[in-house]
Parts: structure tokens; sequence; C-alpha cells
């Protein structure tokens, strides 16, 4: 495997995505999608769920895109880039084609929620395939839904925050766990504001034979309500505050990427984003007690199974 | 016909179930990839194929998909990738592969479903219907109907053959009956691995997933270039049926078994005729001998293609007839007629004069099709051609 | 950015964009309201708005110096926000 990179002076130049895509300003998915291209040499196919990324960078005649890239439908993403390792494994065998690498890519919707079956079944089965999900925690291509990703207290447009109802309720999902509990060699959370970590976790991912998954912190200005101009701003405040740890998991250790000591108060990343608005009121006081607690038990299971407690 | 004898001379006589007969039609045409989810009655297509692959019999991933939805969506991504693909299923699953149906016809892959035909719950039923391959009518896809285990061998490998022709380029459905077919064993003619070889050959992808010449597959297109889109996929699809017909007679020339989008029996003096799809068309034609036996003027108009609709010949088959009805082994809740009643009305429409017309609903969820169900349907048909008017537009045969 | 839209006759048989990175033809620098200038004196070829950029709207020169794509640019301000040196300002589009 090659060695990590230290410096972003080592990031390739060659970009495979190009701009005049139609994602919103201060979109946090094509850092992404770039590190993506840029880290994974060779041939590579994308596989795109539908959502923000599928429609922004694909309006016909134009794509942003200099790889193959396939979209089929929004559920099915796994099981559509499972069909394309399995037919380029057969055609090897067959024709002597060149395997790529297989990539697919979804956002939260497509992996935590529609797209978990697929996803399962292809984890199960091992295909030879990296699964990212860009986890901005909501349906915010329909128009900032809540889903299985979106995080206690935050205000949604089917959890708004209501007088009785202050926003959701319940307990996002732990993507990673579910990805680990397949038996998957390689899973890795990412977050932009740390791009060397994010290159060399995709790197990582990417020399590892059969199905790896990612989940990368996506910031949206619209979904969240934050100046465009703060998406990595609120990008690492998430991982200061622990609210978003960095960690990965590979052939049984955990290993915490980040690890931060001295948290920054997990409000400092809560009241810049106008969906937790309403948990800084007193009247919310118990939701944003929750989601505190969310936090820290997460933090601490990690640290334990990190060995580092 | 000497063509024909020499054909069959080469063939080998076996028995098989129709699920064995597609399975091995499915082996000797070489897919690259298989993906499925088993489900009754079509199980035993891919617990066959599995066979094969694991015993090294067949050169070809398998992909033990965990729903039907995935099956379809990893076919529809083989197929991009420039595998030739094959997947089976019936009822739920079909309903469950629906979404997919439709994006697997418009990004123009060839793939090839078995589609052991059974009812759609509720109540949960495993026999025959034909509900599974009415709700795709309008997605796209190419269905041939087997009318015998033989039919379901054939029209496999000639679905092979025109999904992935050139001019064609679209997936194809082969419908067996299910139980009726799938299940029952009958003795058919197989042709040698050989011959297969030269009737299919080898897969040539139009858009094929390539790394060096990277293309954007399923974009988004609105308003702007939807309908565009929509109508090149309407012109392509009205160019498959001179195909069809251009694959029917390779194919006959290779085997000696001659087919026909529209099958005609007993019509040319008919004054009265049913018309029915899949297995049923058997059982009318006995009906049908022993009818003309005591003179009635009966016949018997069988389809084994249902999409594209063999309009212009079914017209024509039906010309000068008095009356006819329209066997539909499912029922159209709420609309003027079932599916295949609203086809053949349709494509009588323009015909300057017309049969009366009787919708019959029959074998719904497995109820057994007799003889006296079909003595029946033309009893109806002839008094209606009698009377010069139709009683009932609808009838149900053995209900109680 | 007018085209003559193509009829079906001139269009692929599947939906499917056979010329790769076309959307270079789509400028989205209309989008802006905000401008990034950079002081070049100031810059210290960090390369970090060129990875936090999410078009991307930064050219990365030989020399690792930048370069702002107006053409393209939506005009978020991550760049500006993000240089270390602050050395980019967001100027109003007059």
């Amino acid at each position: 495997m090659a060695t990590p990179i230290k410096t972003l002076k080592e990031i390739p130049r060659e970009e495979l995505f190009t701009p005049g895509h139609r994602l919103c300003a201060g979109c946090g998915i094509p850092q992404l999608v770039r590190m993506v291209l840029k880290a994974i040499p060779g041939p590579k196919v994308i596989v795109n769920a539908t959502g923000c990324l599928e429609v922004a960078t694909t309006i016909y005649p134009y794509t942003s895109w200099k790889v193959p890239w396939v979209h089929n439908a929004f559920e099915n993403v796994a099981a559509t880039a499972a069909g394309i390792e399995a037919a380029f494994k057969a055609l090897e065998k067959k024709r002597g084609v060149k395997r790529p690498k297989i990539i697919a890519l979804a956002g939260d919707g497509g992996t935590f929620d529609i797209g978990l079956q697929a996803l399962s079944g292809a984890l199960e089965r091992g295909h030879d395939m990296i699964f990212i999900c860009y986890d901005n925690e909501a349906y915010m291509n329909t128009g900032i839904q809540r889903s299985g990703a979106t995080p206690r207290g935050a205000a949604t447009t089917t959890t708004p925050a209501g007088s009785v109802v202050p926003g959701k309720i319940e307990r996002k999902k732990d993507l990673m766990g579910i990805a680990i509990s397949h038996g998957v060699r390689y899973a890795a959370t990412m977050n932009p504001a740390y791009p060397v970590d994010m290159y060399n976790k995709i790197v990582k991912a990417a020399s590892v034979e059969g199905p790896t998954v990612l989940h990368y912190f996506c910031p949206c200005p619209t979904g969240w309500r934050f100046d465009t101009a703060k998406s990595i701003e609120v990008s690492r405040l998430a991982v200061q505050t622990r609210y978003w740890p960095l960690y990965e998991y590979e052939d049984g250790t955990y290993r915490i990427n980040v690890v931060v000591r001295n948290p920054r108060p997990l409000e400092d990343f809560l009241k810049l984003q106008g969906r937790f608005a309403h948990l800084l009121r007193p009247e919310n006081k118990h939701i944003l007690e929750q989601l505190k607690r969310d936090v820290e038990e997460n933090w601490n299971r990690l640290m334990k199974l990190a060995g580092l407690s | 016909m000497r063509v024909a004898q020499t054909a069959y001379a080469r063939q080998q006589r076996v028995g098989m179930t129709g699920n064995e007969a597609v399975a091995y039609a499915v082996k000797q045409a070489d897919v690259d990839v298989i993906a499925a989810y088993p489900i009754t009655p079509q199980t035993i297509i891919v617990e066959r194929l599995a066979e094969y692959v694991n015993n090294g019999e067949l050169n070809a991933v398998y992909i033990p998909a965990e729903s039907e939805h995935s099956a379809l969506s990893a076919c529809v991504g083989a197929a991009l990738a420039g595998a030739r693909v094959f997947t089976a299923t019936a009822s739920q699953g079909l309903a469950l592969m629906w979404e997919i149906l439709w994006i697997a016809s418009a990004l123009r892959t060839t793939i090839v479903m078995a589609l052991a035909n059974r009812a759609l719950s509720a109540p949960i039923n495993i026999h025959c219907s034909h509900d599974d391959a009415y709700a795709c009518r309008d997605t796209g896809w190419i269905q041939f109907f087997a009318e015998n285990v033989q039919e379901a061998y054939d029209l496999t490998l000639m679905a092979f053959r025109v999904s992935e022709d050139k001019r064609v380029l679209f997936p194809s459905i082969v419908n067996l009956d299910g139980f009726i077919l799938s299940h029952g064993l009958e003795a058919l003619y197989v042709l040698s691995d050989d011959a297969v070889k030269g009737f299919i050959p080898p897969k040539e992808p139009v858009y094929p997933i390539d790394p060096e010449r990277p293309m954007t597959y399923g974009p988004l297109a609105l308003f702007d270039y939807y309908m565009e889109f929509k109508k090149v996929q309407a012109e392509a699809f009205k160019r498959v049926y001179p195909v069809i017909l251009e694959t029917f007679g390779k194919y006959e020339e290779i085997s000696g078994r001659r087919y026909s989008p529209v099958k005609t029996y007993l019509m040319e003096d008919a004054e009265v005729a049913v018309v029915v799809l899949g297995s049923s068309a058997g059982t009318a034609r006995y009906v049908a001998r022993r009818l003309r036996a005591k003179g009635q003027k009966v016949g018997v108009v069988s389809l084994t293609l249902y999409r594209p609709f063999p309009a212009g010949d079914l017209a024509k088959a039906l010309r000068g007839l008095k009356a006819v009805v329209v066997m539909d082994r499912s029922y159209s809740f709420g609309s003027p007629g079932a599916q295949l009643f609203m086809d053949v009305a349709t494509a009588l429409y323009h015909e300057r004069e017309r049969p009366l017309l009787i919708n019959a609903i029959y074998g719904l969820g497995g109820r057994d099709l007799m003889p006296q169900h079909v003595e029946e349907a033309f009893e109806v048909a002839r008094e209606a051609a009698r009377t010069g008017e139709v009683k009932e537009r609808e009838i149900w045969l053995g209900v109680r | 950015m007018s085209v003559r839209p193509l009829s079906w006759r001139e269009l692929p048989a599947a939906p499917v964009i056979t010329e790769a990175g076309s959307a270079l033809r789509y400028k989205t620098g209309s989008w802006r309201a905000l401008r990034p200038v950079i002081d070049r004196g100031k810059c210290i070829k960090c390369l970090l708005c060129w990875v936090y950029c999410p078009e991307p709207a930064i050219i990365r020169g030989e020399d690792d110096g930048v370069e702002v794509d107006y053409d393209y640019c939506k005009g978020c301000g991550i760049c500006a926000n993000e240089c270390p040196v602050k050395a980019i300002s967001m100027v109003e589009e007059g």
C-alpha cells in the first residue's frame, strides 16, 4: 500500500470532476468527490444513488464527470455497484477485461434508510467495492426532510422545531457499527476539514480487497442554515466538539485519528446552524442535554474500543 | 420439411420441466452474470443455474441478491458493464422490481428475464395468473409467452438474440405459466451447444462502461430533454417487431420449429374464436377440435408475442369473424376490460368491420381451465354471433 | 449559454452523456454575489483554498500559487473564510 501523505502538496493536481455543476454554493460534497478521484489512481467507476450529487452534476447534456459514472435509482446503489463488479469479474475471466475500482456514492438517505437493505446485501456478499456515504444528515435533495442520520434535536421540514415537539427526538443511527457488524475489513469516518486524513483513508479503503465503507461528514449550508463561507468551519467544529469523531476500523482494530482531549462546548458547533437554533432556548434544554449525552456516550464508547480509556 | 428433419436429427430429445428448460437455455447462452432472488414458482431456474456455476459447467458470476429489487438493479449494472445477463422472478418479485424495469429498458440494457407467471397478492397465492406480465406491459420490455416447455426453451434462446441485436437493445421477458409450465415435465428437443453458440453471437455492447471512454449513464433530463429521450425509446421499440420476425425465421432454420407472433388454429372459415395467452392455448385447441367435429365454426388465436403487441397481425387473424372471446388470466379493476381485452379491442378499432367482443376472465390463482370452460366461452361467442349482440361483456369462467 | 436544444433524432439511443466533463460549458460564475480576490503578496501557497473549493474554481499553479476561476466561482466564500493568512477578501460584484 502507498505510504500515507502528510501534506496537501502531495495531493495530485488532476481534476476528474469539473466545475459547472449545480450543487449549492458552499456545498460539502465536491470536496469528497475530488479527493476520491485523486486518491484512487487507475481505472475506476462511480456508481451514484439518487440525491444532491446525482442531480446537480449530470443535468443533460452536462456532466461534471470525467470517469464512468452510473446512476440507476435511489435505494439500489450498492446493488448496481455489485452488478458492475460482478460483470467485470466475469469479463476479466472470460475476455481479459481489466477490472476497475468500483466506488458507490450515496447520501444518508441512500445509505441509512432506503438504501440500507441493498448496502447490507452487498456487504454481506463481499463485493469488491468502496461504499461512501456523504452524510448531510437529512434528505436535502427533496427539501431537508429528516432521515435516520438526522441527529437528535435537529429541525428539518418533517421534524420542525414546534412548540410541542422540538425537532427530531430520535437518535442518529450508527452507520459505522452497522458496516463493521457485517464483517467489513475497513471502515472510517471522514471530514472535509481534515483533507490529509480523508485522502489517506480513501487510499486505504481502495487497497482492501472486498467491501469497505467510508462515512463522510457533509456540511450543508442550505439544509443546516449557516453562511456558505462557514462549511469548513462548521465541519472542523464537529470534530473539535467530539460531535463527529474521526476514527477508523481496520481488521478488528479501532483507531481514533483525532483524539480530542479538550473538546470545545457542543454549543459552539450548534450555534452556527439554524437547524439547532431552538436547542439553545431554555425550554428545549432537555433535548440539548440528551444530544450532549449522545455525543459523550459515543465518544466514550469509541475511546474504549480504541483502548484509550 | 427437409431442413427441419436435418435440424431435428441434430437435436436431443429430453424430458425437462419448464424451469429446467429455461435454465438449460440460459447455460447454453453462456451468460456472464446472473442476479436473482428466489420466489415460487421460478426458484428452480436459479437453483439450476447456481448448480451449473458451482459445478463449473457455466462460467458466470452468480449474485444471490437480497431482494428482487437488488437483483434487477445488479442486472442493470452488469448489463451496462457489457455482460450478458439473466434473471428470473414471479409475481411479488416482479412487482418489487417494477421501478427498475423502466430504467432497464430506458438505459437500453439487454437483460433477459424468465417470468414464471403467478398471481399477485392478496390473498397470497403461488399459482398462475398473468397479473405480473400485464403489470409491466408499459415498461419497455419485450414480452414473449410460452405455450409449452419446448417454447419456454426456444423463446429463452431467441430472447437473448433479439435483445442484444443492435437494432433492438431492449430487455426481454419470457413468460411461462407458473406451475403449469414451470413445474410441468414435458419432452422437448434441445439444440447442441455449438448450434446455440452460432445462433447467439457474442454480445457487442453499444455503450459499455469503459474507463478509457468515460461516459455518464442515467443523467437527469428535465422538461427540456426527457420527452425527446422517450421519443427515441418509442421509435426504437417500434423497430423491434421486424427483428423478432427475422429471429423467428433464423431459429426455424436451425431448429425446424416455426414461430409466429400470432398463432392461428382452425381459423380459415371460423365464425367465432377465442384469443389466449400461454398454456391455455392447448386446452382451447382441444375444445375447438371437438366442436369442429360437431360442425361448429370455431377457431383459436394465441399470442407468442405480447410486447410489442402484434396488433396488425392479430387484427388480420380476426378479420371476418362475427364474435371473439378474449380470455384474460387477470383482472384490471375499473378498466373497460381486462388487459388483453383492451389491447385486442384497440387493435380491432381501426378495422372497417369488427367482431363482437366478449371478455372472459379465467384461471385466476391457478384455477384449472377445464374444457367445459372453453366450451362455455365458445357458446357465448356463438350466441352473440347469432343474435348480433353481446349480452354480457364480461364473463367469469369457472367461478363459484 | 443558449444553445439550440437537440431534437430526438440527434440524441443517443439511451440517456448517456458521451462527452466527459461537458459541464465545463456551463458557467456558474453568474451565481456569484461576492467575488473572492486573492492578494498574491500575502499568499503562502498552503493550498487550503484549493482543497476546500467545492467547484473547483481555484486553479493550482505550477508553483502552487492559486488563482480564482471566475467562470465557475459561485462566491461561497469558503476560501476567504479558511485562508490562514487572510490573503483572500470577498468583494461585492459591481
